[in-house]
């Protein structure tokens, strides 16, 4: 009995939501009272014993270039084998793109039930009930896992990560690798941008901008702060901004540290996208718009004048700090 | 050319979001159903995209969920489906579900299954990953765009920061995402077309769940926005800064 944590990658690094899902693999086995292991596949420029100051015990890495890309076949045949060497009860994984493409999988070869989006450690005072996000971010449920072996796949900016001492063992399993059926023909990565859904902080844009020429505000004060762009949907439908930075209950939903909504309204569907944030600040010209009753700071005025004044006080503090 | 568009109800993306029965039940009282706008706007109507370049291509939806769920099953096959089917079943678990698609996916013999990336009401964007193992067939996730060239799929999907472009045979899963297609509205012809088209409903087969919800909870109200004056940018900078410490 044993929690196995796989730890995705991109370009050869560690995702940000996977250090945090070693923490949480780590506090589930403290939890259960037995050891978490690592598992990576693919290529590697980490330093793998390191993961050890995770709280982890082993990392288990199966270097093969068929898992160079990402072939969902392949790569649940790989985890859940590994599972089964190792005798894992509980495989945790981020609830990120790979975790998507991934986990369902893993749970249905080892006939695990899953909880997809799990935003809290499991609950086993009663047997195995993990807590995850529904309704887009609007509620919560909590869902009991019956099968003996549990898959949790655990939202992104959910579960901080700790950074503890010592070295994790490294080792390979023997498993065979299938060949993959996607062939990978081109990746296109929006050069020098941060991950929307990795992001510790979002400046988010809406009609209140009235036109793609004046998002080099939001642009500034993004660059200033090291956060991500995003939108609203009436934004990236009337194509000011790209489909992947719309933020709301058919696009992409967040929950970073610090977001922050210029010229948003704040309809119920964008709400559903970004209330699992810590901090949401709103700045609206218009005092009676709903976003103002979910905010936890806000500013009353014209964005054109606000958001430079406010990159320039960042800029600032950054310079100072 | 057999296409499968997996179709769930969900409520409107305005509802109400509240609980019944000590917090064990969705409360679904005055609430609007549509289907879940994934499975809508981008795996039928790519689907359709697909029947109008080769009218070879036969469209079959499937549902798992009670006769409440047969109006979304109408307005689909009034946007475009051939044929619809309902397995008589209510379930949240995924596995449950995912098995019962199967089971219609290995006897209808598809080249091609689509499902919408995740449903707007459960989140677990599960469905296709399940279904894909159950079948064995190769899965590709969160797909911005499919194209199809005899029996090779061109397939874009979302990745961190990006885009990844493949190229897989079929037959294949997808869960599909905005950038597709284009959503529609039925027209009059559809919604006439639709009412005798075949809606077969089918019984579950035996499985086991493997999970099921203990209860619901909602997220504890926010203490109230805390307003600076727009002429005192500073001060939001001190308050996020010392106070919340996000900055």
């Amino acid at each position: 009995m044993s929690v196995l944590i796989f730890v995705d990658q991109a370009d050869g690094h560690i995702k940000k939501s996977s250090f945090e899902i070693l923490t949480y693999g780590a506090d589930v086995a403290k939890q259960l009272g037995t050891t978490a292991d690592a598992l990576l596949l693919g290529a590697t420029k980490e330093d793998l014993a390191a993961l050890g100051k995770y709280g982890i015990t082993k990392v288990y890495h199966i270097d093969n270039a068929n898992l160079n890309n990402l072939d969902a076949q392949v790569y649940a045949q790989v985890i859940a084998d590994a599972a089964t060497q190792t005798n894992a009860n509980v495989i945790v994984c981020s609830h990120n793109q790979t975790g998507k493409a991934v986990a369902a999988r893993v749970a249905t070869k080892l006939k695990a039930g899953l909880v997809a989006g799990a935003c809290a450690l499991p609950d086993t005072s009663n047997g195995f009930v993990v807590k995850k996000t529904v309704f887009s971010g609007k509620a919560f449920a909590n869902i009991k896992i019956a099968s003996a072996i549990k898959v949790i796949s655990v939202n992104p900016n959910s579960h901080s990560t700790v950074i503890g001492d010592g070295n994790a063992t490294v080792e390979t399993l023997n498993i065979n690798v299938p060949t993959p059926k996607v062939k990978v023909t081109a990746v296109n990565k929006i050069s020098g941008d941060i991950p929307l859904t990795e992001a510790d902080i979002v400046v988010s844009g809406g009609r209140g901008l009235k036109g793609p020429e004046n998002w080099g505000i939001i642009t500034d004060l993004a660059k200033a702060l090291g956060a991500a762009t995003a939108c609203s949907r009436p934004v990236s439908d009337a194509d000011w901004r790209p489909h992947h930075e719309h933020v709301g209950q058919t696009g992409i939903q967040v929950a970073p540290n610090l977001y922050i909504a210029v010229g948003i309204s704040g309809a119920i569907q964008h709400l559903a996208g970004v209330n699992r944030s810590k901090v949401i600040v709103v700045i609206n010209k218009d005092a009676e718009a709903p976003f103002f009753k979910a905010a936890d700071y806000g500013i009353v005025g014209d964005a054109f004048e606000v958001l430079p004044k406010l990159t320039e006080e960042i800029k600032k503090l950054k310079a100072s700090a | 050319m057999k296409i499968l568009v997996c179709v769930s109800k969900t409520p409107d993306t305005t509802a109400k979001v509240a609980f019944k029965d000590s917090n064990t039940k969705f409360d679904d009282a005055g609430v609007q159903w549509i289907i879940n706008p994934y499975d809508e706007w981008y795996s039928l109507v790519r689907a359709i995209e697909l029947k109008e370049k080769d009218a070879a291509v036969v469209i079959h939806l499937v549902t798992v969920g009670l006769a409440d769920a047969e109006p979304v099953m109408r307005k689909a096959l009034a946007l475009g489906g051939d044929e619809a089917i309902r397995i008589n079943a209510d379930s949240h678990d995924s596995f449950y579900i995912a098995s019962q698609i199967a089971a219609i996916a290995k006897e209808g013999n598809y080249d091609l299954i689509f499902t919408g990336k995740e449903t707007i009401d459960y989140n677990g964007s599960s469905i296709g990953g399940m279904v894909a193992e159950l079948l064995d067939m190769p899965y590709t996730s969160l797909v911005l765009k499919f194209d199809l060239n005899g029996n090779t799929a061109t397939v874009t999907r979302e990745i961190e920061g990006g885009e990844e472009v493949s190229e897989v045979n079929l037959p294949l899963v997808v869960s599909s995402q905005q950038g597709m297609a284009e959503p529609r509205i039925p027209n009059m012809r559809g919604i006439m077309a639709a009412r005798s088209k075949p809606l077969k409903v089918v019984e579950p087969i035996a499985v086991d769940a493997l999970t099921s919800i203990v209860s619901f909870e909602l997220p504890p109200a926010k203490a109230g926005v805390k307003l600076v004056d727009a002429d005192n940018v500073a001060e939001l900078v001190k308050l996020l800064h010392e106070e919340a410490r996000v900055i």
